[in-house]
């Protein structure tokens, strides 16, 4: 964000500036979804299929060390159930490494789980929200994603 | 038919879609994500959703065709599915699916069969619609036009 007040670029924010989020679900109709939503919210999107790509794109694949590539993700939102590693082990390998645990992680699920929810916010989820995505969604992800970036200066933002 | 019809076509089917239940809010929400940068963005996510949906239903079917049936296994399926109908704005598909997962947990081989007849005929009848639908935008932009937002 320019701390001056140059006029804006009629092309909008910078493409380099956009957040750049990293999205995990295991269905394909899910992540294109979460992909256009993201994307027509004006920020750079990765997509992974699981936790163990996701955690490959982190850098913090079995037999990685931890790099450079780490400062370059806004937030992850990753479904809770998958396959293999859940969104929740997710979150929890991402807040256990001292290299990621910054990074916001907002768990999203198909079912209303009041235990589900609690664990995850426990364990450090910036939030938890409901499946199907919609746009409203996406924008309430953006205060997250300019927390971590732009420390949110005097601006309000209401949540976790 | 000149544009101005076609375009009412298209607009008066969409409505019946939602008004018979086939289609809800979350469809309008991906009508809304297609703009002139992604003109395909419905088309390509609804066929997404087909391609996904008869692997599905083609797991399901052989799930239910074992000798001894892996309910979890099932549910996992429907679950899937569920959760992709649910995505698109499929809400028959997806009310069929949450049917389908109750007779999963009752373990009932025979509610579930009837429940994967029922998961296909709704999937079929979506996929019709669509079809419809979609043969009806190619007509508007070959006559020229272009296809109304729905509000």
């Amino acid at each position: 964000m320019a701390s001056s007040s140059s006029s804006s670029s009629s092309r909008g924010q910078d493409l380099d500036e956009r957040p750049h989020v990293l999205a995990v679900d295991d269905s394909l109709v899910d992540r294109k979804l979460i992909e256009r939503l993201l994307i027509s919210s004006a920020c750079k999107v990765t997509t992974a299929e699981n936790g163990q790509r996701a955690l490959e794109f982190l850098g913090l694949g079995d037999g990685q060390h931890t790099n450079n590539s780490v400062s370059k993700v806004n937030l992850i939102i990753t479904d809770y159930c998958m396959p293999g590693m859940t969104g929740y082990e997710l979150l929890k390998k991402v807040k256990e490494s001292s290299n990621l645990r910054e990074i916001p992680v907002v768990i999203v699920s198909s079912e209303n789980v009041p235990t589900r929810i609690k664990k995850c916010l426990e364990e450090g989820a910036q939030e938890f929200m409901l499946k199907p995505l919609k746009q409203s969604d996406v924008k309430k992800l953006r205060c997250h994603m300019m927390k971590l970036s732009h420390p949110c200066n005097g601006r309000l933002c209401i949540g976790r | 038919m000149d544009v101005g019809q076609l375009q009412r076509s298209f607009l008066e089917y969409t409505a019946s879609l939602f008004r018979d239940g086939f289609l809800d809010g979350q469809f309008s929400q991906l009508q809304q994500l297609q703009d002139e940068s992604n003109p395909e963005f419905v088309f390509e996510v609804v066929s997404l959703f087909f391609e996904d949906s008869e692997k599905l239903i083609n797991d399901l079917t052989r799930a239910l065709d074992q000798q001894n049936v892996e309910f979890k296994k099932v549910d996992a399926h429907v679950h899937q599915l569920k959760g992709s109908s649910s995505s698109i704005g499929a809400q028959r598909v997806k009310n069929t699916c949450i049917a389908f997962r109750n007779c999963c947990e009752e373990q009932n081989i025979e509610e579930c069969l009837r429940c994967l007849q029922q998961i296909k005929h709704e999937y079929l009848l979506l996929k019709n619609k669509f079809e419809t639908l979609f043969s009806l935008e190619q007509q508007i932009i070959a006559a020229g036009g272009a296809i109304p937002t729905v509000e």
